[in-house]
Parts: structure tokens; sequence; C-alpha cells
């Protein structure tokens, strides 16, 4: 992304809602600011899961982004942006 | 494959530090990080520009990256490390796809990870790490809730409430395991850095000004979805931070910021294989060193937090030691290093006296694992409860890999850097043995999770060359 854009606001998508954020922000924290906080289930459990530790270590906030699984919080957004989440089935059953 | 004389790996205050005093002393470096500006945690650069920020930390942060662009370090940010060999073989990918190169030496500059003790609903959305605060508030700009709690313990809890108020947000109370006691007992040590203390000594204000509750000796005990917001109760506790018997607080939030402390982030020292021990002080397993960074393996150094918890002050001259260090073994300008060596020396002694009494506010207290409920996760990845950890054990584990082998708790894709610090307390109280005994669990590649699309990058079937069939 050029440094030029970062800041603008812009509109993404999420499960096929609209949401607004600053360009540059990461999915998960635009997500979070817009009170989406849970964003996956748990594989076992299917639990509901969301942004925990923000820096790419902790893996909870894996999205869907151009068919392509990214975490949420190392993902930029961008204008047009479209993320869904996971479709996770029961790994375990 | 491009070939450095040294490779980098984390670009915060420690590597970035290491990787300037490297070059500056003749050596060809390669810097990598994850993140797409250098700074680290602490330092960390905002997301987006037009923010203004006249805080230390942003400032210093600011100077650090400025003197990166002015040297002739190459700096690989936005680029994930996923495999580091023994021979010094780097692979990571990055915007442009994926990258390999070689050096003669290594500086692990990876920082640390964050330790949260599970309590009932700690997976709830809306829990977030203390650490996460900070980055909401520092680089992203966004509010952790309109209303929020803290809890946990250390330094961090300061200073995510002091942001979150300075950003205008609603604190709803501050839940602190350690007492008054326990930050008297630090100040001393406080005192060697006078600059870092104001800071704290300014964010104690600017609480005590907002009348925000503060709960000393108090924990969080659970977390219940109410509609949108969280209910959390608290409780007093001991020393140890286990529960007592006695009036349960309920306060209801937008969000819950919670950390116990900090883990040094030892993957690739444990995948390279140099020796470690454990020091609950220093924050858990952390490679064995020299003062300047030298691990058991040759030409491979640790710096910062990473090496055991200081904080970023430390970090940064630890970095410049090694730096130097690392430029002296590998030939460059021997004589010439000396002064600059014993001057970080002496201002790295400085600020790590500081850390350290930080550090011990935010170790992982004896017991505190203790009164974690049977039902509770404690491995977010695979949904692992405390009773199924103490059942394998009574069944016979006696090895965090045993335990992880049969309960599956730290096979998930973190990769055991959430829970296992805390499943190896489980395992070493429940078999009342030090927690050498119990072990660490082995590192493995790759160091994040990774998709093969990631590393193949795009292609069409047509464009790979396939070999004439062998004559028959």
């Amino acid at each position: 992304m050029q440094d030029a854009n970062r800041g603008v606001v812009v509109d993404f998508h999420f499960e096929g809602r609209r949401y607004s954020a600053r360009a540059g922000q990461s999915v998960a924290a635009a997500l979070f600011a817009e009170g989406v906080r849970g964003l996956r289930e748990s594989p076992r459990e299917q639990q509901p899961r969301g942004m925990f530790c923000l820096m790419g270590s902790c893996q909870e906030c894996l999205v869907m982004v151009d068919g392509r699984r990214v975490l949420a919080c190392q993902t930029e957004v961008s204008e047009g942006l479209s993320v869904s989440r996971v479709a996770e089935v029961g790994l375990h059953d | 494959m491009t070939d450095y004389d040294l490779i980098v790996l984390g670009a915060g205050p420690a590597g970035v530090n290491a990787a300037l005093a490297a070059s500056a002393a003749g050596l060809r470096v390669a810097l990598f990080d994850e993140n797409r500006a250098a700074g680290g945690q602490v330092y960390r650069a905002p997301a987006f520009a037009g923010t203004t920020d006249d805080s230390a930390e942003r400032q210093a942060g600011d100077a650090l990256r400025e003197a990166l662009a002015k040297s002739r370090v190459s700096a690989f940010l936005g680029h994930q490390v996923w495999a580091v060999t023994a021979d010094f073989q780097v692979d990571a990918v990055g915007p442009q796809g994926s990258l390999s190169c070689t050096s003669r030496a290594l500086v692990v500059a990876s920082g640390t990870t964050e330790r949260v003790v599970p309590f009932e609903g700690w997976t709830t959305p809306g829990v977030i790490g203390l650490a996460a605060a900070t980055i909401l508030l520092k680089s992203q700009k966004v509010l952790p809730g309109k209303t929020t709690l803290v809890a946990g313990c250390g330094p961090l809890l300061a200073a995510v409430a002091a942001g979150t108020l300075k950003a205008g947000g609603e604190l709803r109370g501050i839940v602190d395991v350690a007492g008054f006691g326990d930050w008297l007992r630090a100040l001393p040590a406080m005192l060697a850095r006078p600059d870092i203390l104001r800071q704290g000594l300014a964010w104690a204000w600017a609480i005590r000004r907002s009348r925000t509750p503060l709960y000393a000796r108090h924990t969080l005990v659970r977390v219940i979805p109410e509609g949108e917001r969280l209910r959390a109760e608290l409780a007093p506790c001991d020393r140890a931070g286990r529960a007592l018997p006695g009036e349960r607080k309920q306060v209801l939030v937008d969000c819950v910021a919670v950390g116990h402390g900090l883990t040094p982030a030892t993957e690739i020292t444990r995948l390279l294989h140099a020796r470690h021990r454990y020091s609950r002080k220093a924050g858990g397993w952390v490679a064995i060193t020299d003062d300047c960074g030298r691990t058991s393996r040759e030409r491979l150094y640790v710096v910062g937090d990473a090496a055991g918890i200081a904080g970023a002050a430390a970090a940064a001259e630890h970095g410049t030691l090694a730096g130097l260090a690392c430029a002296r073994e590998l030939g460059a300008a021997a004589g010439s290093l000396d002064p600059a060596l014993g001057q970080a020396q002496r201002r790295h002694a400085r600020a790590a006296r500081f850390g350290h009494a930080m550090a011990r506010l935010m170790a992982l207290r004896e017991g505190h694992v203790q009164g974690i409920a049977a039902d509770t996760i404690i491995c977010r990845c695979e949904d692992v409860t405390r009773g199924e950890i103490d059942a394998a054990c009574d069944a016979g584990a006696r090895d965090v890999n045993q335990l992880k082998a049969w309960t599956r708790c730290g096979m998930g894709p973190c990769q055991g850097r959430t829970c296992g610090d805390v499943a190896a307390e489980l395992l070493a109280t429940r078999l009342d043995v030090p927690r050498e005994a119990v072990g660490i669990f082995s590192a493995r590649t790759p160091l994040r999770p990774m998709t093969v699309g990631a590393l193949t990058g795009a292609f069409v079937y047509a464009d790979i060359p396939i070999p004439k069939a062998a004559p028959l």
C-alpha cells in the first residue's frame, strides 16, 4: 500500500456486510472497532473465538481473504477488501 | 541466494541496534521482521500517518526507524521467517514471494509472547491480551472498548490503563494480582532509569486522577458474555494469584484486557539446539548466553527480551553489545570496538536493573496455575482443558512433549506459544518436580503456519519444466 493512501477512510466487507476503517489498519482491529468480536469457531468444541494477541502469534483471528487463509491481525484493510469466515469443520469428530 | 555476514531476526530495539552496530563496523547485514515497519512491540509504528503522538515511545521508535533507513542494513520488513537451519540459512515469505539467504552469524531478537494464565471464559471474543490492547491504542488508534477492564500484573497494566484514558476510553477498573508492597519493592531498582520511572509515575498519576477503581491483590475469576458485553467477576487473591473466598465483584464492560507477564520467544534458539535454562525471573526458558548474547552454538546470538525479560531500554543496549561482539568475532575492526563495547555494557547494566525489577513483577507466580478450574481451556487451539492435562499426568505423562502427543495440547496452529508455559507449569506442579524436569515443547518449522501457495507463489502448470522421459 502506498503510504499516501494510509489513513484514508475506506469500506470493506466481512461476511457480505459493509464496514468502514482507515486504510492500513489491520482487519482484526478494524472489525473489533466496529463491534465484530467473534471471527471463527474453535475446531474441537465449536466455541466462538476472536482476535486475542493481535501480533500474529496466537492464530485465533484466522479469516479468508481472496480465497486464502490469513490472520486478520496481519492483514491490512484496503478499499473493497472482502473478508469472510473460514469454513472450519469439526476436525476431531 | 544472497550471502550476508550477519542476519538479524526481529526489528525491535534489540534487533535494529544489533544490525546497526554490526553494519557500522563493516559487516554486510540483513534484518528481517514480519511487521512492515521496524520498532517491535514497544516502539511499534502507527498503522497510518497523520496521527500525532508525543510519547517517548513514539519518539524512540521514530529515531530507531530513521537510523535504520539511513544505514546500509538490508531490511526485509513485512517478511515472515518460517525456517532457519543450523548453517544459518533463513527462509522467509514477503510481499514479493519467498526468499532465502545465508549468513556467517545469526542474531535472534524475536522478543516475547504474552502469558495469560487461563480463567473461565478467557477464550470469549472481546477478551484480549494486554499487549494486544497496547497495539490497538498505539498503532491502530482504536479503543479496546467504550468501557474496558484491565487485569493481570506488571507494567503493561499501567501502560494499557493510562493509554486507554489518554485515548478517551472509560476504564471500569484495574485488577492487579500484585499488591502495593510488590510495586514498592521494585522502586529502588527503578531508580536506575529515572526517565522511565518518570513515565511510570505519569501513568500512575493519570490513573489516580481518573478515579478508576483499583483492585490490588485481586484476580479475574470468570468472564461471561452478556449480550454484546462481558460480565467480569473479580475476587481477592493470595500472593500467587489464587482466588480467596470472599466478596466477588462484578463489572460489566465491552472489553477485558488481561496479561500475566511475558515469556521469551525461544523457538529459533530451541530449533537450533542452543542450550537453554529455566528462569522464572527471566520469564521462563531462555538460551544460556554470555553478557553479549552469545549462545552455546557458535556464532548464534540472542538479544533483548528473547534472551530473558529486561524491557525495551535494556534490549536496545543488549542489541548494540551483540552487534559489536559479532563484528569482532567475524574479524571486523577488532581493537577499535572496545570503547563502544564498554559503554554499551555499562548502559545495558543500568537499563537491565530497571527491566529485571519489572520482570520480577511479571514472573509466573508459584501456585498461580493451581487455581485454574478443571473445565477451563488451557490450549486454545485444540480446546484442551486443565482436567485433560491432569488426567494425562495421572496416566503417566512426565514431559510436555509426551503431554502434547497424548492430549494435542500445544499441537495446534499456535504451536504451543500461547499455552506452553502454563501447560508445563501445570504438569510440573502436579508431579511436584522442578520445571526443568518436564521440559519444553520441541520447536518445529515452519515457525508460523504457512500455506503452500504462499511458498510457491502464482504459477501456471505450463510453466513447470518437465524433463524428457528417460529412454526405455
